[in-house]
This record gives structure tokens, C-alpha cells and sequence, in this order.
């Protein structure tokens, strides 16, 4: 991949500018963590349930990483 | 890949009769096993410590686990940092158990404070003696993106506006947030430890400076419709 791929400049504008719909903070991310990622392996509809989680996971890496961690313990966890 | 057997305490627990439980939860909608890691956590004598042995034994498996997946490091020194972490996500439990709803399994909603400890220690591990990069290199990047010859005329327009408004109606602290997290790619744990404030508060910031370009990219005219595209209308 080039120094200079548009989709990297892309990524590098939705880091700087961030999710444009209304999000939870941090705080609140980890408070509904556990209840978003079993909805999500339940195959439920988690954005509906816990509304901002979605926009707030797309700004957050680190909570971004929380989450897909939770979901891989989960998922290696499972029968 | 790992696999998490249940706690033994939970199996034991889970058969025995339930007779309170903590206010927070919802006993209708919780499975018996979480009820049962509650009311022997809440407990007392022989039955809480069997219970507090068995979650810090949970805790480490998930500790391990994300220690595992980050890598990068000797196995003895990764597994002192797994350890620390399941210790302190232990007491991070025990301290918060009354906020336990019991809108998740107790093991899952466990799990993550077992994995926000561990990953907080690999990331602060990582940059241990390592200086957060400077302003100016992020903005280095910034005004690379922008003479590239592959951006076209709008992509190089919408980020000479973001530059623009980076210096104009960004605060000082606002903009090093900002540059640090966003082009510089500091860990937000990282930076808050540098910055002698919380994960929470330098979101907060981060957030507030988001709103604010973005407000003034509207201003100047950019229709942003996505988080990655800019058009001018």
C-alpha cells in the first residue's frame, strides 16, 4: 500500500474529525460493554439497545480494542 | 486458542438456594449462575473466599488471554503483567459489585474489567521510557496528506481546512490532545498518564475538539456526511 493511498488519507480525516452521531463517553461505554457484546453475539440488534455505542466505538480505539476483546474471549469461550 | 472452563465456584454455587441478592440485579431476567457468583461474593466466611479465589483464578484466564493476543514481550514478564492485572481487576470487582445490574452473564461482565486492566498495563508497557511524539510531527503527516499528488483537489481542499482549523478555533491543550491521539497515535491510557488526567477526561476533550472542526468545516462550507468524506457544497 502507497505512503499516499486516498483510503489511508480517508482514515486519517475519520480519526481527526471523529463519529458525527451523538456517542457515549467512555465511562458509559464500559458500564454497557458486557450487555452490548452478548446482544451483538446473540445476533441481536445492540445499536437499538444501547444507543451512541456504535459512533462511540468508531472514535475510541481503545475502547474499540475493549470491545473486540471482550468479543473474542467470548467467542473462544463458547462451544 | 484459549479456553475458559467454568469456575468451579459458579457450578457449586449456582445449585444452592438464592436466598437475597443485591438490589441492583434484576433477578427475573438473570441466569442462576450470576445470581449465585453474587450472592457468594456478597457473602461471608469460607463460601466468599472460595468465591473471590474462584474470580481471581477467572480473571487471570482472561488477563492471560489478552496479554496473549497484544504479545510482544518475554512469556515470564508477560504473564507478572497478567497477574497484576487479574489483581487488580479483582478488587476493581469487588469494589463494584453493587453496580452489577445483571444485564449480562456476572463472568462476562467480570471479563472486562480483567481485560481494561491488561490491556491498560500492555499499552503503558509498550511506551514505558518513550517519549509521546511531538506536535509537529503529527502535523508533518497532515501536511503531507495534503500535497500528496494522489489526493485530489477537494481531499487536498478539505484538509487544508482541517489544518486551518486545527490552529484557529482549537485551545492549545485541545489541538496536543487532538494531534497526540488522532495523527500521533499516542494510546489515550498513555497520554492520560503524561498528561496526569483520566481516559474519560482526555475523551471529553477530544471530543469537544471534533465538534468544534467540524462546526467550522460546515462553516467554511464542506458537507461532511461521513466521518471520511468532505464535499463542498
Amino acid at each position: 500500500m502507497s505512503h499516499h493511498d486516498p483510503s489511508r488519507t480517508a482514515d486519517l480525516l475519520a480519526r481527526l474529525l471523529g463519529p458525527a452521531e451523538p456517542e457515549l463517553t467512555c465511562e458509559e461505554c464500559f458500564q454497557e460493554l458486557d450487555r452490548y457484546v452478548e446482544l451483538e453475539l446473540a445476533g441481536r440488534d445492540a445499536d437499538a439497545t444501547v444507543p451512541g455505542m456504535r459512533p462511540h466505538l468508531e472514535g475510541c480505539p481503545a475502547c474499540r480494542e475493549d470491545h473486540d476483546s471482550l468479543a473474542a474471549l467470548l467467542t473462544a469461550e463458547s462451544p | 486458542m484459549l479456553r475458559v472452563e467454568p469456575a468451579p465456584v459458579a457450578a457449586s454455587v449456582a445449585g444452592s438456594a438464592v436466598p437475597e441478592a443485591p438490589t441492583s440485579v434484576d433477578k427475573r431476567g438473570t441466569d442462576a449462575e450470576s445470581l449465585g457468583w453474587v450472592e457468594a461474593l456478597s457473602g461471608a466466611g469460607r463460601r466468599r473466599d472460595d468465591a473471590v479465589e474462584a474470580l481471581h483464578a477467572l480473571l487471570l484466564r482472561a488477563a492471560r488471554f489478552e496479554v496473549a493476543r497484544r504479545g510482544g514481550g518475554r512469556s515470564g514478564e508477560l504473564d507478572d503483567l497478567a497477574m497484576q492485572a487479574a489483581d487488580d481487576a479483582l478488587m476493581a470487582v469487588m469494589r463494584k459489585l453493587h453496580t452489577y445490574r445483571g444485564e449480562s452473564r456476572f463472568t462476562t461482565w467480570a471479563y472486562k474489567f480483567a481485560l481494561l486492566e491488561a490491556a491498560v498495563k500492555v499499552r503503558r508497557r509498550a511506551w514505558h521510557g518513550h517519549e509521546v511524539p511531538l506536535e509537529a510531527d503529527g502535523w508533518a503527516q497532515l501536511a503531507d496528506r495534503r500535497s500528496s499528488p494522489d489526493a485530489d483537489a477537494e481531499t487536498s481542499e478539505l484538509i487544508g481546512a482541517v489544518c486551518d482549523g486545527i490552529a484557529e478555533v482549537l485551545t492549545p491543550h485541545q489541538r496536543t490532545v487532538l494531534v497526540a491521539l488522532t495523527l500521533n497515535d499516542v494510546p489515550i491510557d498513555v497520554l492520560a498518564d503524561r498528561l496526569g488526567t483520566t481516559r474519560g477526561a482526555l475523551y471529553k476533550t477530544l471530543h469537544d475538539a471534533r465538534r468544534k472542526l467540524r462546526a467550522r468545516l460546515s462553516e467554511d462550507g464542506f458537507a461532511l456526511e461521513s466521518t471520511t468524506q468532505g464535499e463542498r457544497s
